[in-house]
């Protein structure tokens, strides 16, 4: 967590006070959140009404499908399709799925080209062909594995000539690009706390005034009626510096983050030429902290166990709730096979990344990659005794 | 050592894993995710084989304080495990699917990728001793409880994967035991309930798991002269010795019960008789792992169901591959298929798959 964020947590935990409440401690809490508001939409060119407060990215992803789908359907029942793009993260994915499910959206999966750029020429030709049956469109601002920024501007200009409202998932984004609501024209965006140094279990809708949005959470009302629950002050005076602070330092950062992630891919592909970088080749379209590549022969969870060994924390994408790595929807949508998916391997860079991890990481490479594709020799079906 | 401690998020396996740790090793747990339903976009309803066996595995490396992963062998577990299983039941045969698991899965595929990763040994919480000679060698022996041991189900690795495996269990005087280290060792799945059922058959509907996968396919029900005494929707679902689950249209003449003699799948027939006729003294049976050399013409105890008690006998012959035993204590209903394990005391000398039964000698008093 950010320092800044922390302290400021620490500070308004002591404090008491429910900020729908009138009573004078009622009214100062009020007070931290409308300023948090305030200071969070300045942040991302958003204005305050424009601010609603959720349990984190994956509520305000929901919010965002379920409410804006409900909303739109409403006013003009032929639109029921839902279109999203096939890398979205599952946060956008799953309730579009279940939107198909159970309340009768037609989902479209907007394809993507092999660095996971949505696919304008598809979403056109879908556009023209049905677009007065469109209900939404969400496409995310930065691809959270392969790290693709998307061409939102192209997107949202598509969409609009068909009066369709896009939604883009920025978990991703803030504090590592810039992040401008107003000027990205979009109607709905989604930010998460703890993925710029907030804490967790905070997050935000930015809903373009004007906006329809059918509530998915009833109850007091708060959040202009749209997203009932008590809020709590010292979370989101907490999520609101850590915004503030991410995209405030973002030109120091950011540079220098590209700078030390072009030196890991470069110094990887030297130890393993046939390693595979994922997403975009132009540094300029992907997130600045982000290398994400594939190691043919290697199973991502054999380089998971023998990196974490030798010091160094990856990830190999996403997991399920069991924790089972399963070949990455991102990927395949990219038209990767399932066999180089499973060698996939993330390095995300934070603030308080420096060379030397970099060159740690390059020194345990070698070994971890020798052991890593005997063992996916083992792991593979060939192996074993006495197999009848 | 590094040791690779296999979570399945049973109490079992967590309090062997704490052992380990505690016997100064470096230990890493890991949960094999065994089975699945492929699905590429959804994060719902997954078919990881439970999400709250997974969850226990991980809550268990996180109190033992080591790490934990989850590691998909859900794809060889197919190839091996459950086709053997249905292949076995086509063919007439009753297979032990956790002696399969334990010779392709965790002692072959686990510990295979375990070793190639750099680990020494792999840790299950099987209930079974482990005896070093003096000269380095290992010996597998029953479990010191008794009720638990789960000798019989791990024969079957044989001695250089015996070399790499560690049993921590093996000693403890009773399940209980193991309940009560688990609960002072904070560890929440102390009080979960035993696994019994076949973890692949998630509503213990065995009958039901093979139907769907292999389909109805009715035939007749036969006596020993051949007479038609039922029908049936498939010959593979029956087990030699079962007397339940028999749709037989008239009782037997003498009355007494009738027990499935035979399974013939290529016929699709199913061959019932009396108790009488399932008795056999004669045990054929083949794909022999041996600890030290085959052993012949010695005196040992067999057992031939994962729950049966062992009966002493005599190996008639034995080489490499197959094995010949004569019960001195006959046997009613042994089924192809299943492992014919070699015992002398507590000691494992080997194992074999049965192949046939038959009566040697003439009738006896006979045993279930």
């Amino acid at each position: 967590m950010l320092p800044g964020a922390a302290r400021v947590l620490a500070d308004e935990l002591t404090r008491t006070g429910n900020p729908s409440s009138l009573h004078a401690s009622g009214r100062a809490a009020r007070r931290v959140v409308e300023e948090a508001r305030e200071r969070l939409a300045a942040a991302l060119g958003a204005r305050p009404s424009e601010v609603l407060w959720t349990s984190g990215g994956t509520e305000a992803d929901n919010l965002a499908i379920k409410g804006m789908f409900w909303a739109r359907r409403t006013q003009d029942p032929a639109r029921r399709r839902i279109l999203v793009s096939a890398v979205e993260h599952h946060a956008v994915l799953d309730p579009a799925f279940w939107m198909a499910e159970h309340a009768g959206a037609e989902l479209v999966l907007l394809p993507v080209d092999h660095e996971g750029v949505v696919d304008l020429d598809a979403l056109r030709a879908e556009l023209e062909a049905h677009g007065e049956h469109a209900a939404l469109l969400s496409v995310m601002w930065a691809n959270n594995e392969v790290g693709t920024l998307q061409p939102l501007a192209e997107v949202v200009a598509l969409a609009r000539r068909h009066g369709v409202p896009v939604h883009a998932d920025a978990v991703q984004a803030v504090g590592q690009v810039p992040v401008d609501f107003a000027a990205s024209g979009l109607d709905a965006l989604t930010v998460s706390g703890h993925k710029v140094g907030g804490p967790g279990g905070t997050g935000a809708l930015l809903a373009r005034r004007g906006l329809e949005l059918t509530p998915v959470l009833h109850g007091g009302g708060q959040e202009r009626g749209v997203r009932s629950g008590t809020l709590d002050a010292a979370l989101l005076a907490s999520f609101a510096v850590a915004v503030d602070e991410a995209v405030a330092t973002r030109e120091t950062v950011a540079p220098r983050l590209a700078a030390l992630r072009d030196e890991l891919v470069a110094g990887v592909r030297a130890i393993d030429p046939t390693a595979v970088l994922r997403g975009p080749a132009d540094p300029a379209r992907r997130l600045p902290a982000n290398a994400h590549l594939t190691f043919p022969g290697c199973e991502g969870d054999s380089l998971l166990y023998l990196l974490d060994s030798a010091g160094v924390e990856a990830s190999t994408g996403s997991a399920c709730q069991a924790g089972v790595p399963r070949p990455s929807h991102v990927l395949l949508a990219m038209g990767v096979d399932e066999d180089t998916a499973r060698g996939a391997l993330r390095f995300s860079l934070g603030r308080t990344s420096t060379r030397e991890d970099v060159t740690a990481l390059l020194d345990a490479l070698p070994a971890v990659l020798d052991r890593a594709r005997a063992a996916g020799l083992a792991g593979r079906a060939t192996a074993g005794s006495g197999v009848a | 050592m590094r040791v690779l401690a296999a979570l399945s998020g049973g109490v079992d396996s967590a309090v062997a894993a704490a052992r380990a740790v505690d016997a100064g090793h470096e230990v890493v747990g890991v949960h094999m995710a065994l089975s699945r339903t492929r699905d590429q976009f959804r994060t719902g309803s997954r078919g990881c084989c439970s999400i709250e066996d997974a969850g226990d595995a991980r809550r268990a490396a996180d109190v033992l304080g080591i790490p934990y992963y989850v590691w998909d062998l859900s794809e060889r577990f197919e190839e091996t495990v459950v086709a053997d299983f249905l292949a076995e039941y086509a063919a007439g045969r009753t297979p032990n699917p956790c002696v399969r698991c334990n010779e392709h899965i965790k002692f072959a595929t686990l510990l295979d990728k375990a070793l190639a990763l750099g680990f020494d040994a792999v840790c299950t919480g099987h209930y079974a001793r482990v005896v070093e000679r003096p000269d380095g060698t290992r010996e597998l022996h029953r479990a010191r409880d008794a009720a638990k041991d789960q000798s019989y189900v791990l024969a079957v690795m044989g001695p250089e994967r015996l070399a790499r495996s560690l049993f921590p269990l093996g000693d403890v005087a009773s399940k209980e035991e193991t309940r009560r280290e688990a609960a002072a060792r904070g560890l929440s799945v102390s009080a979960k309930p035993d696994s019994y059922d076949i973890c692949f058959v998630a509503d213990g509907d065995t009958q039901g798991f093979l139907r769907d996968r292999l389909g109805s396919r009715p035939g007749e029900v036969v006596d020993a002269s051949g007479e038609v005494v039922g029908t049936h929707d498939g010959a593979y679902a029956y087990t030699v010795g079962q007397r339940r689950g028999l749709a037989l249209g008239r009782p037997a003449p003498d009355g007494r019960p009738r027990y499935v003699l035979r399974v013939e799948p290529v016929a699709n027939r199913v061959v019932v008789g009396s108790a009488d006729e399932l008795v056999v003294d004669r045990v054929h049976a083949d794909r022999a792992v041996w600890y030290d050399e085959a052993p012949a013409d010695a005196e040992v105890e067999v057992q031939v169901r994962a729950h049966g008690a062992p009966v002493p006998a005599v190996v008639e012959a034995a080489d490499a591959d197959r094995v010949r035993v004569r019960l001195t204590q006959p046997l009613r209903g042994v089924a192809p298929g299943q492992s014919l394990v070699v015992y002398a005391g507590t000691r494992v000398l080997g194992q074999a798959t049965v192949t046939a039964s038959e009566r040697a000698t003439s009738p006896a008093r006979a045993t279930a």
